[in-house]
């Protein structure tokens, strides 16, 4: 089979592990789907943001749809690759002639299948569950559909990255502490305007804060642009940023990848 | 023809030479059994032939190749059975024996394989509920599902029951018989016995001793033991003709002699003794070094 066929085979594999691993569909998967419904049922009352009013739903919306892209790319990608390297998953791989992009492809695969559900879900959550009103014209989904790719792919490169800076038994609390952190400081659990502006400088330099401020720009009204740090929605940084991650994260993938654990070359 | 050649193959690691030096050739279809005690450069050695470790100095080629710029034609003809299948723990045997199957050229069927590891009844069940047996069948079915030319065993039976190792020799002999060379790390001497033409002694990163393990360190013209009951207490006898001793034994007690025993010595009698400097040398130098810390 060639390395296409051998990736999609690859993607149906890892499909299945990650179905089977309860942990990874909860607090990758779900994780995002949970929490929304959680602030829906707390936060009974609209919330007043800026000049426009809504549910809390429809506030909570764009934070959760960027933690999940977050989640299932960078997320999936650190912990799984630090485990497979660690217990001799990635050794056995390169025993075979599998070619080396297929198991790249598999992982993409699982991302990208994994968190294309993982959206349709929480949006249809917002919608039918808690009346959220989702964008109505084409350019809002076009938006919605490159900030969703470009962070996708700039989780998905840098989560392989970052799998080399942990063993397995490490890459849980080496993913999760900064991912929590992350999360707070770029505005996907509280409302952006209200943090310190040198900690939004800070949040400024990672990729989710600007898919948070892309996915703002989708499911808010037009209205609160102006407060958003430079005023505006800044599509066009926006995807510059996030192109730089993402290209910058493959050249730190290609130059940090190891198949082997550390020490037994 | 030969499947494997070595020449002055070294790996340091620090100051450490874990492989110092080592020459060998194994040929197409041969079954080589390579011995040694822990640390000696088994594993090693082993990996610098997989293509899993560089080497610092020697040359090595495997099926004709240099393993260092292993390509997947080369990985097509080449299985390897490593030491642990951890990870495969969401999966049953039957989907990575398949997916595994899909990387080479031209596969065994899947359920070949899957008869011939002896997980049948294990086949469509979570890689997690099999015993630590069954997860070592289940690598050797993965080293040999591509249909290798060589396959590379570490240490295969270890953890197995007497019953499955028994099982695990005939697949081994049944794989050698069809012409696969296989080269076989093991710490059971009945087990390179059993299965090897040729057996080698690694310790130190240096070959000790390389023959048949009929034939291995003089063991075949050593002298035997003789040794039979008589009064009450237990007689031994060492000698180079051991037909001519029972001989005389029988016409002295005109029949049976009792609880007579002839014997040579055993593989392990011999490795252990050409192993046993290696061993010594290593006790001392730990001596040594907590005496250092004492003073």
């Amino acid at each position: 089979m060639n390395a296409v066929a051998l990736g999609f085979d690859r993607t149906v594999l890892e499909l299945k592990m990650y179905s089977r691993e309860k942990e990874a569909v909860f607090f990758g998967f779900l994780f995002p789907v949970v929490m929304l419904t959680l602030f829906s049922v707390i936060f009974n009352d609209e919330i007043t943001e800026g000049t426009a009013t809504m549910s809390a739903a429809e506030f909570f919306l764009p934070g959760m749809v960027s933690a999940g892209i977050l989640l299932t790319s960078f997320q999936t990608m650190a912990m799984s690759v630090a485990v497979e390297r660690d217990d001799g998953t990635l050794k056995r791989l390169r025993s075979t002639p599998m070619p080396a992009v297929s198991y790249f492809l598999g992982k993409v695969g699982l991302v990208v299948v994994t968190a294309l559900a993982q959206q349709v879900l929480l949006l249809g959550v917002a919608k039918f569950a808690f009346g959220a009103d989702l964008p109505t014209t084409a350019d809002g989904w076009l938006t919605f559909g490159w900030v969703f790719a470009l962070g996708a792919i700039a989780g998905t490169v840098l989560g392989t990255a970052y799998s080399s800076l942990a063993t397995a038994r490490s890459i849980g609390a080496v993913v999760v502490a900064p991912m929590l952190i992350l999360q707070f400081i770029s505005g996907v659990y509280f409302d952006f305007g209200g943090i310190p502006s040198w900690l939004q400088q800070v949040a400024a330099i990672f990729p989710l804060k600007w898919i948070a401020q892309g996915m703002r720009s989708v499911f808010f009204p037009d209205e609160l642009a102006t407060l958003e740090m430079a005023g505006s929605w800044e599509p066009g940084r926006t995807a510059l940023i996030l192109g730089a991650w993402a290209i910058g994260g493959l050249i730190l993938c290609v130059l940090t990848f190891r198949w082997f654990k550390r020490g037994t070359t | 023809m030969t499947a494997i050649s070595i020449r002055g193959l070294v790996k340091e690691y620090g100051t450490k030479r874990a492989v110092d030096g080592l020459d060998l050739d194994i040929g197409t279809g041969e079954v080589f059994a390579l011995l040694g005690p822990n640390g000696a450069g088994k594993t090693t050695t082993v990996e610098i032939l997989e293509g899993f470790r560089t080497r610092d100095s020697g040359e090595v080629s495997v099926l004709g190749e240099d393993p260092e710029k292993a390509n997947r034609v080369w990985r097509n003809r080449i299985g390897i059975v490593l030491q642990s299948s951890a990870g495969l723990d969401l999966l049953t045997p039957r989907e990575i024996i398949a997916s595994t199957a899909r990387t080479y050229a031209t596969p065994r069927a899947v359920d070949d394989v899957i008869a011939a590891v002896g997980l049948e009844e294990k086949a469509d069940e979570r890689i997690a509920g099999l015993s630590g047996g069954q997860r070592r069948r289940l690598d050797v079915g993965l080293g040999i599902v591509g249909r290798p030319e060589l396959l590379f065993l570490d240490e295969p039976t270890t953890g197995f029951d007497p019953q499955a190792r028994r099982d695990f020799w005939e697949l081994i002999r049944s794989l050698a018989a069809e012409g696969t060379t296989i080269l076989l790390t093991t710490h059971y001497l009945d087990e390179a016995e059993q299965l090897a033409d040729r057996v080698g002694v690694i310790a130190g990163g240096q070959l000790l001793a390389l023959d048949t393990p009929a034939n291995l360190g003089g063991r075949a013209s050593e002298e035997a033991t003789v040794s039979w009951a008589e009064g009450g207490q237990r007689q031994t006898l060492r000698t180079a003709t051991p037909t001519l001793e029972v001989r005389r034994l029988a016409e002295r007690f005109s029949g049976e002699v009792p609880e007579l025993v002839v014997s040579r010595p055993t593989l392990e009698d011999t490795y252990l003794s050409l192993i046993a400097p290696h061993v010594i040398d290593e006790g001392a130098a730990h001596t040594n070094a907590s005496q250092e810390v004492m003073a």
